[in-house]
């Protein structure tokens, strides 16, 4: 259906690097990344707005990378709507309509029919200056269907609605999306990922460092910035090293920095890979505990900040821990910054990721 | 609110100005009396002057704005190697000696020059007629509306026409459909500019067609021959006329103006 090959966009201080995405038919792809990743440019690219340095970008097995904008059948939706301010609704809707019917009748039905799909009847004859954000982002997505596209390229499309409006509008995009729409829709927040897409790809710095189903990703995340995504802070690359004789049998051992190793329960072959600690699995304490927890380090608090679920310390024991503890925990180990503390979790705590 | 020293240095400042401009005008129209003025406006050399005037303007606007408006696009929209260059030569009859721009559109269309054999073999003279009229006017008022196109194009973002290309519209039709309304405020202000300055000229004409006479020329003509209150009314019905002119045309072109973009 979408394919991007190596793709590659030079823009001076940033570019997009060697982008590989394959969207296939009816799919709803999410590509996740923070502001300034590279995401609008991508979509840019797709749509032909911006030209590539190098590779492809193929749309139903046919090479678009040098198609005319007006000529590749790819719908580009923008953050910010551009709707033509000087146009009102129903001529905003109708604008790609123009010599594709030859009676004008049968145009002025389409324009109502996705009008009502988008619940805009009420709102045809207004300019869009006089619609809220929610009310402007039906109407630019009605105008982008109108165009009848393969692909709708959606750039983050709930970024600018409150909670109800985001949850109106991810109805109708799933439902646009269940109707046959290949849908690939870029955005900072992974809960649109989750709630909206069957395959993820993660871009940061213009680099797509992970693809999968949603599943994969967000279960199996490769890289740091997947991970502080999902709300893991703990996330540390790690070289797996052969079982030590002197440990526990059944134990293995993650090497993360040259001062730093962590046991973990599970066997795991040798090599790299990555280690994941959920800050809710650490314990803090003055004291070394004497208890079963195989990983005991002395660290430094560096951080605390109230957070949901409790209160988010960091500890530099080497290496920066991130660990959640309760108001009363707080209070009851009077913890502070500069202050000195016990960091420990079990080996069980550890989840390994192969590298 | 209380008025600060400074705020009433800078009204005090600003007022000078403003006397500046409107103590001559005002002391023109004092001193021309009604009389004086419906003569004049009976006078068929002095209506046929300002009739030629306002219509060799318009035609020099609305032909040169064919070109114009498409250069000032392209200006904006497109980077090319000696950009700055193309925009200095742009506002270069701004700064140049109005009868120094004269001098150079005679020596491009008198007789003895291609353009001017040209134009012979056309049937037609650019010297002493209204098309010679009609080009000195555009020469020296073409900047106005190129700058107001150039300004009305900048604001309006080029994400719009992205989007009208991504919606599968031409170029063409993007430009007339989008870029063109949008900027349509802008656009009209430099027409009305151009307009306005074409009318306005005498130095270039003068050298290019002193007859048939546009009204700028009548006056200097009058003054020259007869003396200030003989140049006074016609001076004071042209700047009556011209002032008419354009709030008709603000009028006129007001419901068309929606370029908030």
């Amino acid at each position: 259906m979408l394919r991007v090959e190596q793709l590659s966009v030079n823009m001076g201080e940033f570019s997009l690097q060697s982008i590989d995405l394959q969207v296939g038919r009816e799919d709803y792809f999410v590509v996740l990344g923070v502001s300034g990743a590279g995401k609008s440019l991508l979509l840019e690219t797709i749509a032909g707005i911006v030209k590539p340095s190098g590779g492809h970008i193929y749309l139903n097995e046919e090479d678009i990378t040098r198609k005319k904008i007006q000529s590749r059948g790819v719908g580009l939706l923008y953050q910010d709507h551009a709707l033509f301010p000087h146009l009102t609704v129903v001529e905003n809707i109708a604008y790609p309509l123009k010599g594709r019917y030859p009676a004008k009748r049968d145009a002025v039905k389409a324009v109502r029919d996705l009008a009502e799909q988008m619940s805009i009847q009420h709102l045809l004859h207004r300019k869009p200056g006089t619609l809220s954000g929610g009310e402007q982002q039906r109407v630019a997505l009605a105008r982008t269907l109108a165009m009848n596209p393969s692909v709708l390229l959606l750039d983050e499309p709930l970024a600018s609605l409150d909670v109800q409006m985001k949850k109106d509008l991810r109805k109708l995009l799933r439902k646009i999306n269940q109707d046959g729409m290949t849908i690939l829709h870029v955005t900072h927040d992974y809960e649109e990922a989750i709630t909206l897409g069957h395959k993820v790809a993660v871009l940061n710095e213009g680099k797509i460092i992970q693809t999968g189903s949603i599943a994969d990703v967000f279960q199996h995340p490769r890289h740091a910035f997947t991970a502080s995504f999902i709300g893991i802070k703990n996330f540390y690359s790690a070289r797996f090293l052969p079982p030590d004789p002197n440990a526990l049998p059944g134990l293995s051992c993650a090497q993360i920095s040259p001062e730093i190793s962590f046991f973990l329960q599970e066997q795991v072959p040798d090599g790299d890979g990555f280690i994941i600690l959920e800050a809710e699995d650490i314990t803090l304490s003055h004291t070394r505990p004497d208890s079963s927890a195989r990983n005991n380090f002395k660290g430094t608090i560096l951080e605390i900040s109230p957070g949901i679920k409790g209160f988010e310390v960091t500890a530099d024991i080497g290496i920066p821990v991130h660990a959640i503890i309760t108001r009363h925990a707080l209070d009851d180990l009077q913890l502070r910054e500069g202050k000195d503390v016990w960091v420990s979790f079990k080996a069980s705590a550890l989840r390994f990721i192969a590298g | 609110m209380k008025t600060s020293i400074f705020q009433l240095i800078l009204i005090f400042l600003g007022g000078l100005v403003l006397l500046f401009i409107v103590a001559p005008l005002l002391g023109i129209f004092l001193k021309t009396s009604p009389s004086d003025l419906f003569q004049t406006s009976q006078d068929p050399e002095v209506t046929r002057s300002i009739w030629l005037t306002l219509w060799t303007s318009m035609v020099a606007t609305l032909v040169f704005s064919i070109g114009a408006i498409p250069l000032a696009f392209l200006l904006v929209r497109k980077r090319f190697r000696m950009k700055q260059l193309v925009l200095g030569i742009i506002n270069l009859p701004v700064v140049i000696p109005h009868s120094a721009a004269g001098i150079a559109i005679l020596g491009f269309v008198s007789r003895n020059t291609l353009m001017g054999k040209a134009a012979s073999l056309a049937g037609f003279d650019f010297v002493s007629t209204p098309a010679g009229i009609a080009l000195a006017m555009a020469f020296v008022s073409l900047p106005f509306l190129i700058n107001a196109a150039m300004d009305g194009f900048a604001a309006v973002p080029v994400r719009l026409e992205n989007a009208g290309l991504n919606l599968g519209a031409s170029p063409a039709r993007v430009f007339f459909s989008i870029s063109l309304p949008l900027a349509w405020r802008s656009i009209v202000t430099g027409l009305i500019l151009m307009f306005a300055r074409g009318m306005s000229e005498f130095g270039a004409v003068v050298i290019v067609a002193y007859h048939p006479m546009i009204t700028p020329v009548l006056i200097f003509e009058r003054f020259g021959a007869f003396g200030l209150s003989y140049a006074r009314p016609v001076a004071v019905l042209f700047i009556l006329v011209s002032l008419a002119v354009f709030i008709l045309l603000r009028l006129l072109t007001k419901d068309k103006s929606h370029a908030k973009s």
